[in-house]
């Protein structure tokens, strides 16, 4: 039943992310945990993967846990599940595009939709956060844990680089794990 | 081969070159498509793109599955959908099940674990990143802080599960607007 539970789940993610990229992510998250499929880390790690290849994040992301928990009937599942909605949508409203763009019911549920996928998001940063930095919670990180100065000191460099510039996300991500790559033999972690 | 036949082909051929040529996905896609499907192949106007990038922006699911479901409708109905939206799919779906298998082969590398040290603190950065590119678009407006908070607060907190927030944000957008709609006019 874990091909039906991978095709239902993402099939609701398709459904209700608007937008596209990490606005998915606060739902993967949210069904991933639920049904025990990844950790926290193995998500994050994940998003990293989704990132550095080409392709839609969303459709990346449904590959990638699909793949790891099922196998390729696993990944097919959830990439059908991912795509369905929109697609289906799209063939609906594809005839009368302006129309549907310009509906007064569609415009007021967007305004609410965009605030709300913002917030999502948010929390969804708040955690990943967590576990970078707190990844024994509730036991708060020892100072003296050579790993927690290097996540901290990659995260302040790849922050400071895409508040200053705008680099190409696959850069800030080559160069973090060429600093952690770096960092860990020279620590010897 | 048929005319029709030759656009179905080159749906497919067009799309998959898309969505393996794009990172990120989203609108890093647009400039891409807007090159192949409205430049080379002459299947939309650049105006009718537009449209389809503010369609996409108010139906769920990923803008290049939405903006390849759209144009493969228009040049060529039904197949023509399918097979642009299978092609922009295509290359992921073979990528990340070689990426899946290939890092399930490299699990316990010392390289590969200090590389993931690294890329889970440069991942942090690229959410922050996007969080406040995303805060700074929401109308600077009473209603939208407030959802954006509940928003944040019933999902960070409280553990509410995220589709009914987005339900419920949508369903209060919407009274929202129609309120401020029916205040306008008497």
């Amino acid at each position: 039943m874990i091909l039906w539970e991978l095709f239902y789940s993402f099939f609701l993610i398709g459904a209700f992310t608007f937008g596209g990229g990490y606005a998915m992510f606060p739902l993967v998250r949210e069904q991933a945990l639920a049904h025990g499929w990844l950790d926290a880390a193995q998500l994050v790690d994940f998003v990293a993967v989704s990132e550095s290849t080409p392709g839609p994040f969303a459709v990346n992301m449904a590959t990638y846990v699909g793949a790891q928990t099922a196998g390729v009937p696993g990944a097919l599942c959830a990439t059908v599940g991912v795509v369905l909605p929109s697609f289906l949508i799209i063939l609906l409203v594809a005839r009368f595009l302006r129309a549907f763009r310009d509906n007064r019911i569609v415009r007021g549920c967007m305004s609410g939709l965009k605030p709300a996928a913002v917030g999502l998001i948010a929390s969804a940063v708040l955690s990943v956060a967590l576990t970078v930095f707190v990844p024994d919670a509730p036991a708060l990180p020892s100072l003296t844990e050579p790993v927690f100065w290097v996540s901290a000191a990659v995260f302040a460099a790849a922050a400071a680089l895409l508040f200053w510039k705008k680099p190409h996300p696959v850069a800030v991500l080559g160069i973090s794990a060429a600093l952690g790559v770096a960092a860990g033999y020279a620590l010897g972690l | 081969m048929t005319d029709r036949g030759k656009d179905l082909v080159s749906l497919f051929l067009t799309f998959m070159k898309i969505g393996a040529f794009t990172f990120g996905g989203g609108y890093a896609m647009i400039p891409l498509i807007q090159k192949e499907a409205a430049g080379k192949r002459g299947w939309i106007t650049e105006e009718e793109l537009l449209g389809v990038v503010a369609v996409a922006e108010s139906t769920p699911g990923p803008i290049a599955v939405n903006a390849a479901t759209y144009i493969g409708e228009r040049v060529a109905g039904f197949p023509g959908a399918f097979l642009a939206t299978l092609g922009v799919i295509l290359p992921s779906f073979v990528i990340l099940l070689a990426v899946s298998y290939g890092l399930r082969a490299a699990d316990g590398l010392r390289a590969v674990r200090y590389a993931f040290l690294g890329l889970k603190a440069g991942v942090l950065a690229l959410m922050l990143r996007a969080l406040w590119t995303m805060f700074c678009k929401v109308p600077k407006k009473a209603a939208s802080s407030v959802l954006m908070a509940a928003a944040f607060l019933l999902t960070a907190f409280v553990r509410v599960p995220a589709v009914y927030v987005l339900l419920g944000c949508a369903l209060a957008g919407l009274v929202w607007s129609l309120a401020a709609e029916r205040r306008r006019k008497p």
